[in-house]
This record gives structure tokens, sequence and C-alpha cells, in this order.
């Protein structure tokens, strides 16, 4: 067994920070406290090829592998939220599962201008009463000649008004078992930007990744080609859970870089903090946070990477990407929380990054399954 | 249109420089990048390859560890590299470094060759010039705009208060400064496909038409009498008076030292 990072990923690291350095870091500020979506930011990283990194290249992509896209999210992660995210929801729950069950059509019409970042792209499954529940789905899809007609609404959409592809999740029927229990079928579509009865609801106002576009999506009457249809009528809700399982990876590392930013924080921070006529750094317990914090970083992104080579690798990686999210997302509110405790009272104020970080981290426990979610897939995994 | 761009592995000074006992640098200890000016030249190169379509080939003289800055430039989108590596071109200064890159160029065609104008380690500017004079091409030093205009080059050479627009045929060489554009990213897909590539290794016996005579530290007229870290300077003298004395007081200084 080998922890040596290959050649192309040492690179491709090296590339990501400094791209991360010089141009995400002097706005995230900026981006938070305007809760601004960094537009320019994102025209310079589909330059740079960050938002087709797993994409074969013959559809556009870069040809990279799922840890290479991990390393991207950590490192613009370490020093903005917001912008690991966008790449983050772009890739893994949007072109995705494009690539793994779209035609080879629907490929070369959205994958391509996708993966080469001339578009965003979305995905709506949650709805106001379809959360961790998502057979909960009340949004509709009637087929009417060779258009579905969808009708509902998706809410807390990551990269919401900013994109042009969604993947939206719609009841397209439903099925009776042999005990006469009810089942919806749920069916995946494409749905581009624009098209009529496709509106935008209330932008969110959150507690962190506050630049980030987060929108209701609302369908009234909205007619979708039928050709538009990802994978087979009523496979959608597997499809939802194979791709979130690859999204768990994406916000795993973005859990992860934050919780490396705010250690990197605390670390410069303290020794430059003088308290009693000496450096904070000295003192034991300021050490002691420090190797903790060290430590659980290190081992988040042991089962981070590890997640990201499964998915490589694997056909299934349901349990490895829950692990790895469950780990580093509550790495990331720990750390990120003791980064602040070192700052002390700078540390609550928005002068200092590590407040925008810890208020970023939150979300990690929570969105694209919580904790409790991972729990559920981590354990029904083992008393199965 | 065959464009060959030399590019130089230089240290990072973010990294600290290490000195060998004898007062050159200890390359080998040191954090590298790709030398700023050259960067800038290899940007061009590219910007010519999007626009009219080109060969660039990018070639370096140095430690084998050198071949990490030609995989930078491969990732970047340069098509091939080649490292000049070998134990009897060591220790050479411009001279017998501008032989070796021309003796290698040799091998080669091209229509242009672009260098950095200087690298921050030696900061002679002096390599570029001299590989245009042993090919016996033109060189227009200190690109600050490079144009195509059919079989020639037309750039505008910087000058401190002004500029010189220079036309030459190709063949010929061009000295780019870091101001010249703002570099592009390497693409994930592009380091991908750099560290598959081969990089071609070329040792002395590559080297066409050079003389030994002219290569290594035995071909180089530069000898270093002594290198020394620079003085720090002290601290400086603080003295605390009203403004009126103030303004006496440092005109006096500025008397006493000549500077008015």
């Amino acid at each position: 067994m080998d922890f040596t990072l290959q050649k192309e990923h040492v690179m491709a690291q090296a590339l990501f920070k400094e791209f991360a350095e010089k141009e995400v870091k002097p706005l995230a500020q900026e981006v938070d406290e305007k809760e601004e979506f960094p537009r320019a930011t994102v025209d310079k990283m589909a330059k740079s090829g960050f938002l087709g990194i797993p994409v074969p290249k013959e559809y556009g992509g870069q040809g990279c592998d799922p840890l290479t896209y991990t390393m991207c999210v950590e490192e613009l992660s370490k020093v903005c939220g917001t912008t690991g995210v966008i790449v983050s929801a772009h890739t893994s729950l949007c072109c995705d599962p494009i690539q793994n069950y779209g035609t080879e059509e629907q490929k070369q019409k959205y994958l391509v201008p996708l993966a080469k970042g001339e578009k965003l792209g979305a995905f709506g499954l949650t709805e106001p009463g379809a959360g961790t529940d998502a057979q909960g789905q009340q949004t509709k899809a009637v087929l009417e000649g060779d258009e579905y007609v969808l009708n509902g609404s998706k809410i807390f959409i990551t990269n919401g008004k900013e994109a042009d592809v969604y993947v939206i999740f719609a009841i397209t029927g439903v099925d009776t078992d042999a005990r006469g229990r009810s089942k919806k079928r749920i069916t995946a579509f494409i749905v581009e930007k624009g098209t009529p009865g496709f509106s935008f609801g209330t932008k969110e106002k959150k507690m962190g990744i506050r630049g980030s576009s987060t929108y209701e999506l609302i369908f009234t009457d909205c007619r979708i080609p039928k050709a538009n249809m990802l994978g087979a009528e009523g496979k959608g809700f597997g499809i939802a859970m194979h791709t979130l399982d690859g999204g768990r990876i994406g916000i795993a590392a973005q859990a992860l870089g934050l919780a490396e930013g705010a250690l990197e924080a605390a670390v410069t921070y303290v020794q430059e903090r003088k308290q009693f006529g000496r450096s904070i750094a000295a003192f034991q317990n300021t050490q002691f946070q420090l190797a903790d914090m060290a430590t659980k970083v290190e081992a988040a992104k042991l089962l981070v990477y590890k997640a990201a080579m499964a998915k490589a690798t694997q056909k299934v990686y349901s349990v490895e990407a829950a692990q790895a999210k469950l780990y580093a997302a509550e790495v990331a509110m720990e750390v990120t929380t003791k980064a602040v405790q070192l700052h002390g009272g700078y540390g609550y104020t928005r002068e200092y990054d590590v407040e925008r970080m810890m208020r970023d981290a939150k979300i990690t426990e929570i969105y694209e399954g919580t904790s409790e979610v991972q729990r559920m897939v981590i354990s029904g995994a083992l008393l199965k | 249109m065959k464009i060959i761009v030399c590019i130089k592995q230089v240290p990072d000074t973010k990294g600290g420089v290490k000195f060998k006992p004898d007062g050159t640098l200890d390359r080998a200890a040191m954090m590298t990048i790709m030398n700023p000016d050259d960067k800038a030249g290899l940007e061009a190169a590219l910007r010519l390859k999007d626009q009219n379509g080109a060969e660039v080939t990018v070639i370096t003289m140095g430690l084998p560890k050198a071949e990490d800055v030609l995989r930078e430039a491969l990732a970047m989108g340069a098509d091939k590299g080649i490292l000049v590596t070998d134990r009897v071109l060591g220790g050479a200064d411009t001279w017998a470094t501008s032989q070796t890159i021309a003796g290698a160029i040799r091998n080669l065609e091209y229509d242009l060759i672009i260098t950095g104008r200087q690298a921050i380690d030696g900061d002679t500017a002096q390599v570029g010039p001299q590989i245009s004079e042993h090919l016996n091409i033109p060189v227009i030093s200190y690109a600050q705009n490079i144009k195509i205009e059919g079989d020639s080059v037309v750039v505008e050479r910087q000058y401190d208060d002004r500029y010189h627009v220079l036309k030459t045929p190709m063949p010929c060489l061009i000295t780019a400064l870091a101001e010249l554009n703002e570099p592009r990213y390497m693409t994930p897909g592009g380091i991908f496909d750099a560290c598959k590539a081969e990089i071609a290794v070329w040792g002395r016996d590559k080297l066409v038409d050079v003389d030994d005579s002219n290569l290594g530290l035995k071909g180089s007229p530069t000898q270093i009498a002594k290198a020394s870290d620079k003085v720090r300077k002290g601290v400086g003298e603080k003295v605390v008076l009203d403004p009126t004395e103030s303004v006496d007081y440092i005109m006096g200084k500025l008397k006493e030292k000549h500077v008015i």
C-alpha cells in the first residue's frame, strides 16, 4: 500500500492551489459579504478546464480521474466554500448523471458544453416536503404526445439561477406492489433554462456559502421534449441516489478544504498573536488543539481520497462516499469552530476568514444527505 | 509554423535561496519554477499557435529534474519537450549555455525561436541574443508584442519611455518580457497528457557544430571570483524632535550626505 500521490496528482494539486490563491482567495470575503455569485471566477475556471475534470475528452472534458476533481474542489474550498460547491454541484450533480445515463445525443448536446464550461449545470431533487425523504416528491411530469408537462417546484437548488442546464426529478406515475402499497415512479429530465413555464422563485438567504446561487425552481405547465428524459422512465430515484453518491464525494472534498483552510489560518494566527508576553502558540492548550485538528484533517483527507479512488475503480461506492462525507463534514465543523476559538474575539469578526469558514462548514453536514442520512447508509450496509 | 521556446528552471525565491560552500547556487536543494520571462515567451508562442496553428517545442538545459519545467510547458499546451542534460555541460556560463542550446537547436527545424529576456537567477539577458549569433539569425529583444505578417514577424521592442516597432523575416529569435502577457494556467487534462508524454533527453553527443572548448565549466570564460550574501542594513537612527527641528535635522543630514 502506498500513500504517495502520482506525479499528475501532485502537478494538478499545485495548479489548483495556485489558481485558488491567485484567482479565488482575493474575492472570497467580498463574494460572501455581497452574496454575489462569482461569475468572473467561474469563467476563468471554465477556460482552465476546471468544469469538466472527470469527463472524458471525447465529451469535452479533461479526461482526468475523480481524485483530480476532488482535489480541485478541496483546494478551491480551502479559500472559498462558495466556489468549491459551484464546481461540485455542476460536475457531480449535472455532468455526472448525463455522462452515466444520457443518450449519445444528450451527451453531445448537453454534456459537451457543460464539460467545456460553456454552460453551467444544476440538479433539482429537493422539494419543500421532500428533503431526506426524497420519495416525498410532489412535482409531476405528464406525458402529452412527444412532450412531458412538468408542474411543481424544487427548492434549495445550488447554481439555481446561474445554471443553463438542470437535471430535474418528477413523478411520472404510481406503482402498486403485491401488498397494495403504492410507490411513486420518479423520472429524471434534462431541462434547459429559458424553457417556457420554467421560472425562479425566492433566492435563499443563507448562513454560509452565501455567494452560491441558491434558488427555488418553479415549473408551471413546462413542456419538456420526451427526448430530454434522462435514463428510463421510472428509474429516476436510482439515478438520483447514485448521483448523490458521487455528489457526496464532492461535498466531502469541500468540507475537507474548509477544515484545511481553517487549520492553516489558525496555525498562522497563533504564531502572530501575543498574550501574557508570548505567542499563544507557546501555550500547550494551543499546541494540543492544533494537534487534534491536524490529525482529524488528515484522517478526513484519507477517507475523502479513498472514496474518490473507489469511484474510479468500483461500481458501487455508497459507503465510502457516505463515510467520507460524514467524517469530513463533522471535522470541518469541529476544526472551523476550534479555529474561531483560537482566534478569540477576532475570530468572531468578519475581518478574519475563519468566521466565514465556520458558517460555510455547517452546510456540509446538511446538504446532499445530512450526517444522519450518511449514518443510515453506513449502518444499512453493516446490517443488511 | 514551427516555434522553439527556450525555457529555464530557476529557483523559486519564495522557497528560500540556498548556496553551495563555493558560493554558487545549490539548485538541487531549492524549490523551482519556470523562469517568468520564459513563461511569457511560451505564452506568446501558444497564442501564435492558437491564432495561426503552430508546433511549439520547448527546450531546456539543466539537471535531470529540469524535466519538470518541460512537463509544465506541455501541460500548458506545448507539443514537444527536449531536455539537454549531461555532466560535461555543468557549470556553464552564458557563453557555454548559448553554445549548448544553439548546438541542440541545429537538430531542429524552426521559423521562430523565443526566449525570455533574462532569468531571475543570473539576470544577464545574454543567452537569447547569443543563441541568435551562433545560429546567425536576426534577434529582437525585449518584445512586448509579437505579430506574424506573412514570412516576417513584427515586434514592439520595449524601451524605458517608448517602444520601437521592428520587422524581420523569419527565422529569427525574439526575447520576451514577463510583461508581454498573462500566461495561461495548465489544464488538468494537459497535466495528465504531459505526465504520459515522452521527453527527449539529449546529451553532449546530440549537439551539432559545437567544440568541447565551448562547453561546461571549462568552456565558460566567466569565473565567479566571490559570492556573498547581501549585508543587512542597520536599524538606522531614531530621533524625536518637533516638526520644525525635524525638517532642519533632515535637511542637515541630506546636505551631509551630499544628496542636496
